[in-house]
């Protein structure tokens, strides 16, 4: 078929079904010797089981797979058990998705490995402990004499992922099927895995299948692309002839997910001023004062904390009638316990928090009260906040109930009108949670929150789960709501392309602290303080050409959050580059 | 069908039902929980209807039969008194199905109340609550229910009330383990976000979710205290005599085990019947709720 060299691996006319239900239909592609094959879809299109297919992991006696895989003039599919055992590991490995939980807590890191190359290229004594180590190396793990003692719960969840990495590469495969390796990991972590994948691949000539449902990684790794959908193939081609010019729908709306205004006004950049302390908050329906949220740590036998974990450090916010305001950072920012402070959640330290210009004192339950039926909350896992035995009409219904905004026949109808208005049949009122797609769920949660007309809602990592089609769904139907209903939002996210979406202005936060806060096009256009940037920096490129343009990742020192007793952080010292345009100054 | 236009995720995705749980939750019992089920409602009819179906009054001596062998006239035999062991048998499990299946309602309902609140206010309530727990949890369930009983005297609302005071700390750890799981699900947060009252989270949308696991415990235990209760009449701690129970008939014909088997065998048979049937349901509702938990065939 290809002219060229002959192909790795070969994949021809491969079909996996479990039961009646083919789940891959006719995939054929080739891999040569080298090269990165990216196989992009949601959720469901059948990319996963292509790799346990090629791996022949499916359970044998509910799956069927039929076609051909042909790995070096050999068809897998005819392969013993046996000799299925030597390919894996051996010729292809694969690296997974959890790095946290795909390591035996309870064994030293170096002995995992070890064992890895003991198994297949029969290694001991103190040839092994050297290839352990040259593994280490390979993979930039520092200080590998030590690190190869320790246990997995000292590695962070990128330095796992190096580690699952140096596993897969301990017996030099030709082949490493990567599923979903960054999708846990936070941007910045993520770009650096990335960048290690490349320059091992140059090293060893190592050719990856990488699995994703980002095309902004595609962008940043791939040679080939392959674009999959309910279990076919829709797209295929190289990698700048598909974003150049792709020919599906599908795949257009795949690209036009990824985060495109990073850095597009770069050259319009102006350098910031001394500003001394932020401006007073405008009163608008939300605002924050020097919020400060703390978690007492240690606590000895007679319960006087040692220290506290500064969770949130000063932080002042307002939104506006009908204005969305993104949070963004990165795990552990706390970004999310911000949230939970406003709602009550997690107990405040200090600070003021004003709704409607009334603030709120959270030890009165009328207040409280009021609190709640102005401000909503919607939550990450659309199936997590709903309580499984309860029809989701009886659970839009209560909130009204108890706050006694409507009961019998008028809640009824006012349930009804607000599953339609989400976009859902209002026959469905007496189903259960479980009946419904995570889409659908997220639409009956923020019903739920509607319920009760709040000002605004607070909308906590609320389509991060979600795919991408379904993600712009809901990202839309939040936005008509605002316009109708003149609904202000708090989205907190570190999905960059969905907060390049909603949001009016956009506060990021690093370490419990706001480092810089301002229009979007001002914050993630021509960000100004060097966390921002950073930040920034690693998100993925949007087409293959700009590749490599984005500066390079600074190391960021990571810096614990715990404090000890009675410690105050300094007075944070403020610049302004453009109207409403503010960061913090760099210490 | 209304008119209002079909988002595209509903006709993209299945819905999650599995094949195991669109199955009725009576399909997924085995056959050993429905023996299981049909004992205990035979001796339950059995007992309810002993006046009809007892041949004799239990209480009623008759010297000149004294120890008869089964037969037709006695089917189960008579015991030292002359008094009929089937009738006994009969009268005697209206005690031990009272006492068994009662007692352990009552633990249930204080236990788990009790674990529910330590669970879900913690801090002082539950250390306070729980070392109570702990106390009660160090005695052997006999020794205590022994010394509660003397205490109290060997009337059957004593009996109940030490029985059930023996099972209370295993409801309160499961009832408490539970709500702290739950405790922290996003559900419940969403239910505090929303401005719901603690009593309302606790009884209407975590209990729900309990509930299976403390049931199950319950027709574990009601095995657990019929033994008990059959132990204290053994040894002398049970209903006073003449009133039949299984416990105490065991233990008058143990004085005869020699020439007069019977009079032993056939209430330790009873109670092992109870004891087991009680064991089958526990059994049988745990592999049902939850399949994952069943070993594997």
């Amino acid at each position: 078929m290809s002219a060229s060299a002959s192909p790795l691996l070969s994949v021809q006319d491969l079909t996996v079904s479990f039961g009646r239900t083919a789940v891959v239909q006719g995939l054929s592609f080739e891999i040569a010797p080298g090269r990165t094959l990216a196989v992009v879809g949601e959720s469901g299109s059948g990319k996963s089981v292509t790799a346990l297919a090629i791996m022949r992991l499916l359970p044998a006696d509910t799956s069927r797979v039929t076609g051909r895989i042909v790995l070096d003039g050999g068809n897998l599919l005819e392969k013993t058990e046996r000799q299925m055992r030597q390919v894996r590991g051996g010729k292809i490995s694969m690296i997974f998705q959890e790095p946290m939980t795909s390591l035996n807590p309870v064994q030293r890191i170096g002995a995992q490995l070890a064992e890895v190359i003991r198994y297949h290229r029969g290694l001991s004594g103190a040839a092994l402990d050297g290839a352990v180590l040259e593994l280490f190396d390979l993979v930039r793990i520092p200080d590998a004499r030590r690190r190869v003692r320790q246990y997995p719960h000292t590695f962070s969840g990128g330095m796992r992922q190096r580690v699952m990495i140096a596993m897969a590469l301990a017996c030099s495969p030709s082949l490493i099927i990567a599923d979903e390796p960054t999708t846990a990991l936070d941007v910045t972590v993520q770009a650096q895995i990335l960048c290690l994948m490349k320059e091992l691949q140059r090293e060893t000539g190592t050719a990856f299948l990488f699995i994703t449902h980002d095309m902004g990684v595609v962008a940043e790794i791939a040679d080939e692309v392959l674009v999959m959908r309910r279990s076919r193939v829709i797209e295929t081609g190289s990698v700048s002839n598909v974003f150049s010019a792709p020919r599906h729908d599908y795949t257009r709306s795949l690209i036009a997910a990824v985060p495109s205004l990073v850095g597009s006004l770069a050259a319009e950049r102006v350098a910031p001023r001394p500003l001394g302390s932020l401006p007073p908050c405008e009163a608008g329906v939300l605002s924050v004062e020097d919020l400060a949220v703390r978690f007492p740590v240690g606590g000895g036998l007679f319960g006087n904390a040692a220290g506290a974990v500064h969770a949130v450090e000063g932080v002042s916010l307002s939104i506006g009638p009908g204005e969305t305001l993104g949070l963004v950072g990165e795990s552990g920012s706390g970004k999310s316990t911000i949230g939970k402070a406003i709602m009550n959640l997690v107990p405040l330290h200090s600070g003021a928090v004003r709704v409607n210009g009334e603030t709120v004192d959270y030890r009165s339950p009328a207040s409280l009260m009021r609190l709640r039926r102005n401000v909503q909350m919607i939550f990450q896992d659309p199936f997590g906040s709903l309580d499984s035995r309860q029809t989701i009409g009886s659970a839009i219904m209560e909130p009204m109930l108890v706050h006694g905004l409507a009961k019998g026949l008028e809640a009824k109808q006012r349930m009804e009108w607000l599953l339609e208005r989400v976009g859902l049949d209002p026959l469905r009122a007496s189903s259960l949670p479980h009946e419904f797609s995570g889409g659908q769920r997220q639409r009956i949660c923020i019903a739920r929150a509607l319920a009760m007309s709040p000002k605004l809602i607070i909308a906590d990592e609320a389509v991060s789960a979600l795919d991408v089609s379904i993600k712009s769904q809901i990202i839309d139907l939040m936005v008509d709501l605002q316009k109708d209903l003149g609904l202000s939002y708090l989205f907190i996210s570190h999905d960059m392309a969905a907060v390049e979406k909603i949001c009016d202005r956009v506060a990021v936060m690093h370490f419990g602290e706001i480092v810089e806060i301002g229009y979007k096009k001002d914050v993630i256009g021509r960000p100004g303080h060097p966390y921002t940037q950073h930040l920034l920096s690693a998100i993925p490129v949007n087409h293959p050409e700009l590749r490599g343009t984005r500066a390079p990742l600074a190391d960021m020192k990571a810096r614990s959050a715990l404090r000890p007793r009675g410690f105050e952080p300094p007075p944070a010292r403020w610049q302004v580059a453009a109207d409403g345009h503010f960061m913090r100054q760099p210490d | 069908m209304t008119g209002v236009p079909l988002p595209e995720d509903r006709q993209a995705e299945v819905p999650a039902i599995s094949a195991g749980k669109s199955r009725t939750f009576l399909a997924r019992l085995n056959l050993s929980t429905w023996i299981g089920l049909a004992v205990v409602l035979l001796l339950v009819l059995a007992a309810v209807f002993a006046p009809l179906l007892a041949p004799y009054d239990p209480t009623r001596q008759n010297i000149l039969n004294q120890l008869a062998q089964p037969g037709a006239e006695y089917l189960l035999g008579a015991d030292q008194f002359g008094r009929d062991v089937l009738s006994r048998l009969l009268y005697g499990a209206r005690y031990s199905l009272t006492i068994g299946i009662l007692s352990i309602l009552l633990a249930m309902v204080a236990g788990s109340l009790a674990g529910m609140v330590a669970g879900h206010l913690g801090g002082k309530t539950d250390i306070v609550l729980m070392q109570f727990m702990d106390v009660v949890l160090a005695f052997p369930s006999l020794i205590l229910g022994l010394a509660l009983v003397a205490m109290m005297g060997a009337t059957m609302t004593n009996i109940l009330i030490a029985i059930a005071f023996t099972a209370l700390p295993a409801f309160a750890r499961v009832a408490r383990a539970a709500v702290m799981a739950q405790r922290d699900r996003e559900y419940v947060q969403a239910c505090r976000a929303m401005g719901f009252s603690g009593p309302r989270i606790l009884f209407r949308h975590i209990l729900p979710a309990i509930l299976p696991e403390v049931l199950v415990m319950a027709s574990l235990w009601m095995a657990t205290a019929v033994r008990t209760e059959a132990s204290l009449a053994f040894i002398g701690l049970g209903l006073a005599p003449p009133n039949p129970t299984w416990g105490g008939m065991v233990r008058e014909g143990f004085d005869n085990i020699l020439n007069s088997f019977h009079l032993a065998i056939f209430p330790s048979l009873a109670i092992l019947l109870l004891v087991l049937a009680f064991n089958l349901i526990g059994d049988g509702l745990r592999d049902a709720i939850d399949p994952r938990l069943k070993t594997a065939s």
